[in-house]
């Protein structure tokens, strides 16, 4: 659990972060959304002080952050950024390895750590682990990026911009990659992003900033239904909400009992996808079928139709 | 057969290189058309191999005194600790090296007198600036998402800079050494005008009796040290870059 | 109002310290070749002046630990520079006895520290200043008048080093203008050769590392090993050509001098004519094509002026390195102000050595400070990206 309360950063006389107070639940995914110089990444540099607040504080668990040296607290606290960061003199064992190696772990515990990363990224251990990082492609290089980050098994992960460098089709990969890797460990994820597709696909919470401020701080669905503020409407963007909507939900929860024919959907794919495949087909119901291929039922425009319309 | 014919080159210069300065009487043939008949052909007012030794040892002296210095000043004005010097050490190196080696080497021996220490003073000054500016500017260029992933993992400072910055910085360094080296091998045979033990003194003698063998030696067994290390010291960056993805 | 200490104020403040009450201001010799005895401020200034100069001192220590504004402490350098010059001359009439014309009085330790403390004062409200190219140039125009004017005043003449001067006008005023002549005289000629060398590198890729490598190798040679090995070629030419010597080609003197300035000239040319012309967008070059330039249209309308900043900077490296490396001609007879330096050497008159070194310190700081305006000036002319 992440308590920021009324923290505060001021340069000089520009107020950049401006009395922000929120609670950020553990094992979550927090999105921070917002346009450049709204004052996100500073808030979120400030969780691992690598900004020092002007006034205010955060406690982690109950415990100020304030109470141990940054370096101490960076180390229990992982970290990845956009354009990933990687050490480019050290391999990517030696790199995921850093902060293990800070810590003062066994060489064993650690090169154990490093094979059980990469694997869980598929990344090949005995192929990709004496590599020197410019040997990787562009997201093979994000997810180092994002095991090193992990590899100390942090409660908490801040991630800054961490897809932003990459080609949509890789970032799509990437994004699914994380939410099963969070259902993993049951880290608690903040992120920081200005593309509103990212933080409608992966937040359980969505915290807006502009001008240093939090205007609204809530669930993807319930911002849909009721922006607090005009700005909120602009970011979210009036044209795109009842797809946004149903892109929050799976096809699982849109199954309707009957038969269908066609060529089946799996129950994974988001509501919004499985519009897309209705359309494209061009007709009214999809079969559904499980992660193990059995028959669910059926999904059909008409039952989609309803789940856009804006919730009563 | 191209890729191995650079090194060949090398590997030869330096055989021959050696076998002048051990038995040099074996390249007086060489040498004799150079000189009228009764001149001597070999520089024989001394050891040739323990001048050329002395001339590598000043070199070396003042290389090695400069890198510490420059290094570790470069270090303290890339800190925020010391971020106040940055703008004035950044025209000091500017100004410093429009001295010219030699105006150095004169303006040295008022304050210490005749023999090495003047040479040395000298070659130790004109040599911190291309290694202080070139440790400046490979302190101060890392890559910020670098810098930042560091702080991000909890290094501290001191960790940061050994573990990271310097070892990064490192090819940048080394070609402010050879750069300085490379200068200091040749400004250390004007030493020789203010009685140091180098391979000047060959140069000098072959000048003062009208020698062209002498003089032919002396320089080409500088530019041959020169050159030799020059590479060493390329070879050694590029392995360096390469590992550091500065390609 | 908080005081505010300047780190950097500190370190020079020390240094001012120690060169004012610790180390000798100037140095008093019987005549010019024996050891100097030492005299602190007190002893070598007229009593109010040393004193005052004590004070000032004072007063510039506060000012400078203190986080003064950037001009009060140039301002402050100028001055103490203009002062300290001023007084060392005054310490000179004050130390000579009358009608000694054997007795040398030279600035010491104490006047350098000094000195050097305000020069760094001075360089430090500079660079934070960020002039303009016109204004350095214009400062560095009214230094020179600053120097020039206490030269022809006379308030040095009683200093050591100007009665070295002083007993050799003729020759100085000769070497100087031989020193000039050896170090533009092979500029000019490196520009005339490099530059379509350059370009003939740039347009033809397998002649490139071969002449690089070669004018690399050509830079290792030692310059006083250079100079020798010229001497008989060039002797030869000059027994064996017809002509040569009514040009005045010879195998010692100013000829092999000239012509290994023009070898070591040739790298920085070349190579920065190589690395300028190389970093022409591709986009202009695509653009000077796609709307039907020729090569040679190109060449002058697009390559060259956008490529001009950086061989400009290889000019600078030239000329300043040459300023430095004419002294050498001296060895082999080529004149120039390292005839007062080796001189000075052979006779250990430190004050012949100073004559000489001072003005080439003096000529390559200039030119620097002037080509680093041009460079700037012409990478920043409107219209182009920095």
């Amino acid at each position: 659990m992440i308590e920021i309360d009324s923290i505060t950063k001021r340069y000089g006389d520009t107020t950049v972060v401006d009395n922000v107070s929120m609670t950020i639940a553990p094992r979550t995914i927090t999105v921070i959304v917002g346009t450049s110089g709204s004052g996100k990444t500073t808030l979120m540099r400030m969780i691992n002080r690598l900004v020092e607040p002007t006034s205010g504080k955060i406690l982690i668990d109950g415990e100020p952050n304030s109470a141990i040296p940054g370096y101490e607290l960076r180390r229990r606290i992982g970290y990845a950024i956009q354009g990933h960061g990687l050490f480019p003199h050290r391999t990517v064992g030696e790199n995921i390895a850093t902060v293990p190696t800070l810590l003062g772990w066994e060489k064993s515990r650690i090169d154990a750590k490093v094979k059980e990363l990469l694997t869980l990224f598929q990344l090949d251990p005995a192929a990709f682990g004496p590599r020197y990082p410019h040997e990787l492609s562009g997201g093979q290089q994000q997810r180092v990026g994002v095991a090193r980050a992990l590899a100390a098994e942090p409660n908490i992960l801040l991630m800054d911009e961490p897809f932003g460098a990459l080609d949509p089709v890789i970032r799509a990969k990437a994004q699914e990659d994380l939410l099963a890797i969070q259902k993993h460990f049951g880290t608690t994820i903040v992120l920081v992003t200005h593309d509103m597709e990212e933080a409608f696909h992966l937040a359980d919470k969505i915290a807006v900033m502009d001008k240093g401020r939090i205007v609204q701080y809530a669930a993807p669905e319930e911002m849909l239904v009721n922006p607090a503020t005009d700005f909120v409407e602009t970011l979210i963007g009036a044209g795109e909400r009842p797809f946004r909507l149903l892109s929050i939900g799976s096809v699982g929860e849109a199954t309707e009992a009957g038969e269908a024919e066609g060529e089946a959907i799996a129950a994974a794919t988001s509501q919004r996808d499985a519009l897309s495949a209705l359309l494209w087909a061009g007709r009214d119901a999809l079969p559904v079928v499980g992660a193990d291929g059995t028959r669910l039922g059926r999904v059909t425009l008409a039952g989609l139709a309803r789940r856009a319309a804006r919730p009563q | 057969m191209k890729r191995y014919l650079p090194n060949l080159l090398r590997l030869a210069a330096l055989i021959i290189l050696i076998a002048f300065l051990v038995q040099p009487m074996l390249f007086e043939p060489l040498l004799k058309p150079l000189v009228q008949a009764n001149a001597p052909a070999v520089y024989n007012q001394g050891s040739l191999l323990s001048l050329t030794l002395s001339h590598l040892a000043t070199v070396f002296t003042a290389t090695l005194a400069a890198t510490i210095v420059a290094v570790g000043l470069a270090i303290l004005v890339t800190r925020p600790i010391g971020a106040e010097f940055l703008p004035l050490s950044r025209s000091l190196v500017n100004i410093g090296q429009t001295f010219p080696p030699v105006a150095v080497l004169a303006l040295a021996v008022p304050a210490v007198g005749f023999g090495e220490k003047p040479t040395l003073i000298a070659l130790f000054l004109y040599g911190l600036l291309p290694i202080f500016e070139n440790a400046m500017t490979g302190l101060s260029t890392l890559p910020p998402a670098i810098v930042e992933a560091a702080r991000g993992t909890g290094m501290t400072a001191w960790q940061r800079l050994t573990k990271v910055e310097i070892p990064l910085a490192l090819p940048v360094i080394l070609a402010g050494i050879r750069l300085s080296v490379t200068i200091s091998l040749a400004t250390a045979t004007i030493g020789s005008t203010v009685a140091a033990k180098t391979l000047g003194e060959v140069i000098i003698a072959g000048l003062q009796s009208n020698n062209l063998a002498f003089v032919l030696q002396g320089g080409v067994v500088v530019a041959v040290l020169a050159v030799l290390i020059y590479d060493a010291f390329s070879a050694v960056e590029r392995v360096l870059s390469r590992r550091a993805g500065r390609v | 109002m908080r005081l505010k200490i300047d780190k950097l104020g500190v370190v020079i403040a020390a240094l001012l310290a120690y060169g004012a009450f610790l180390a000798p201001f100037a140095q008093f010799r019987a005549n010019r070749i024996v050891p100097g005895e030492a005299r602190s401020i007190l002893e070598a200034l007229p009593a109010g002046l040393g004193a005052a100069l004590l004070a000032f001192v004072m007063i510039s220590i506060i000012l400078i630990v203190l986080k003064t504004p950037t001009i009060v402490r140039l301002v402050l350098g100028l001055v103490a520079l203009l002062v300290l010059a001023v007084l060392i001359g005054l310490s000179a009439g004050h130390l000579t006895p009358p009608e000694n014309t054997y007795a040398r009085v030279s600035p010491a330790s104490g006047f350098w520290l000094l000195s050097f403390a305000f020069a760094l004062v001075t360089a430090d409200a500079l660079a934070r200043l960020k002039l303009s190219p016109f204004a350095r140039v214009a400062l560095l125009a009214a230094v020179a008048g600053a120097i020039a004017a206490l030269l022809m005043s006379g308030a040095w003449d009683g200093l050591s080093i100007l009665k070295e001067y002083g007993s050799r006008a003729e020759t100085f005023w000769l070497e100087a203008s031989r020193h000039v002549v050896l170090a533009l005289g092979s500029l000019a000629a490196a520009t005339l050769v490099g530059l379509p060398l350059g370009i003939l590198c740039h347009r033809v890729e397998a002649l490139r590392a071969g002449v690089l490598n070669v004018l690399n190798i050509i830079q290792t040679i030692p310059s006083i090993a250079l100079f020798g090995l010229l001497i008989a070629p060039l002797g030869w030419i000059a027994l064996h050509v017809p002509g040569a010597q009514a040009h005045g080609i010879r195998g010692i003197g100013a000829a092999p001098a000239f012509v290994a300035l023009f070898l070591y000239s040739l790298l920085p040319v070349v190579a920065n004519t190589v690395v300028g012309l190389a970093g022409v967008p591709r986009d202009a070059n695509d653009a000077a094509r796609g709307i039907g330039m020729t090569d040679r249209q190109r060449l002058f309308g697009v390559e060259l002026p956008l490529a001009f900043p950086v061989i400009l900077t290889g000019i600078r490296i030239v000329l300043v390195q040459n300023i430095g490396l004419a002294t050498i001609a001296a060895l082999i007879g080529g004149g120039g102000f390292g005839v007062f330096v080796f001189q000075g050497i052979g006779q250990t008159a430190m004050d012949l050595v100073l004559l000489g070194a001072v003005p080439t310190v003096a000529l390559a700081f200039a030119a620097a400070i002037v080509l680093d305006a041009a460079t700037e000036l012409s990478s920043n002319k409107p219209g182009r990206a920095a």
